[in-house]
């Protein structure tokens, strides 16, 4: 039986769908089978960051709706054996799925996949209810900004009253020069206040952007910093010890070495 | 327009971090349901020990400060009372 994620965050724009995106691909690179779920019905988005958006027939709501068996909506990856995509509905709204679907479907997924990894919808409403309803883990994405992590702050809250363990932060887009030089809130002081157990620590990274025109994750790019951090969180999610390092500035020989790929 | 400018950059993590305290001990407040009920109630009961207050005018919040978040009591007094001790 295999292990149901949601990756939510309360407000939108902080990366919860690149990171969805980026620690399934990692983790399927890894050699996992997984199944990334969008969960955000009406504001598909999974599809594009993935590359996968020419592919869709069938969606999430026509699985819930018996309009097709779930695996036919299932999309296969480009690039890794064992990674699959089960798309939101475009044309309908939120209200077109239940918790207790939800509950139902990604039950039936973990039974296939050692990982399922459900992409929540911003906000604290119905969707951010099913999103959650059959997950066992939740990962909270923030920035360290004041709104970001006050939402996180309020999602958290939620995920607290639920029976789903403790929420473990991911604490995206991070700017190594703005923190030092006293602009930008430090990790240790967003963990603090948020009372919650990091995973992760994501560098703010121009690749991200490329890799979102191209539809290709940044964990696919050795160049990328941010695609670096979400492998080490991939790693951290299947249970390795993997210690959470300080981002360092990108100095000259940093720079370097990305430049020839090494890792 | 200029004030903005001539501020030093540099310390806007402090703003951020104290800011954040502040709003976020309303919101947990707030959402917890009844605390601040709980907490005007007891402060009134306590202080009408020693003073008659308004207590349609009183007001609790939370402020950042310096160093953390202050809670903000503002009660009006009516008349503080003669010869109590305790």
């Amino acid at each position: 039986m295999g292990q149901v994620l949601v990756i939510t965050s309360g407000k939108g724009g902080v990366g919860k769908t690149t990171t969805t995106a980026n620690i399934g691909t990692a983790l399927a690179k890894m050699g996992k089978s997984v199944v990334l779920v969008d969960a955000d019905i009406g504001l598909r988005n999974l599809d594009v960051v993935m590359g996968l958006e020419n592919r869709i027939v069938y969606d999430l709501v026509d699985v819930v709706e018996g309009y097709c068996r779930t695996r036919q909506a299932l999309i296969k990856d480009k690039r890794f054996e064992g990674l699959y995509l089960l798309p939101a509905a475009q044309t309908k709204d939120k209200t077109a799925v239940s918790p207790e679907q939800m509950r139902e479907l990604t039950r039936e997924l973990a039974a296939e996949f050692d990982y399922v990894l459900v992409d929540s919808p911003a906000g604290i409403e119905q969707g951010f209810r099913n999103a959650i309803a059959g997950a066992q883990r939740a990962l909270v994405v923030t920035t360290p900004e004041v709104s970001a992590v006050r939402d996180a702050d309020r999602i958290i809250g939620l995920l607290e009253a639920e029976d789903l363990g403790r929420p473990q932060l991911i604490v995206n887009r991070v700017r190594p020069q703005m923190v030092s030089r006293g602009d930008m809130m430090a990790i240790d002081e967003v963990v603090e206040i948020l009372a919650v157990d990091l995973i992760g620590v994501v560098p703010d990274d121009e690749w991200i952007v490329v890799s979102t025109n191209r539809g290709e994750p940044a964990v696919t790019n050795p160049r990328s910093r941010a695609g670096e951090a979400y492998f080490e969180i991939a790693r951290r999610v299947n249970g390795e010890d993997v210690p959470i390092a300080p981002l360092e500035p990108d100095g000259f020989f940093g720079r370097l070495r990305r430049i020839f790929g090494a890792r | 327009m200029f004030d903005f400018f001539r501020r030093s950059p540099g310390r806007s993590k402090e703003m951020a971090r104290q800011r954040l305290q502040a709003v976020l001990a309303q919101d947990r407040a707030s959402l917890s349901p009844g605390m601040m009920d709980d907490i005007k109630e007891e402060l009134l009961r306590t202080l009408s020990r020693y003073l008659e207050v308004d207590e349609r005018g009183m007001e609790v919040t939370f402020a950042s400060r310096t160093g953390g978040v202050s809670l903000v009591a503002s009660v009006p007094v009516r008349s503080v009372r003669r010869g109590v001790r305790h």
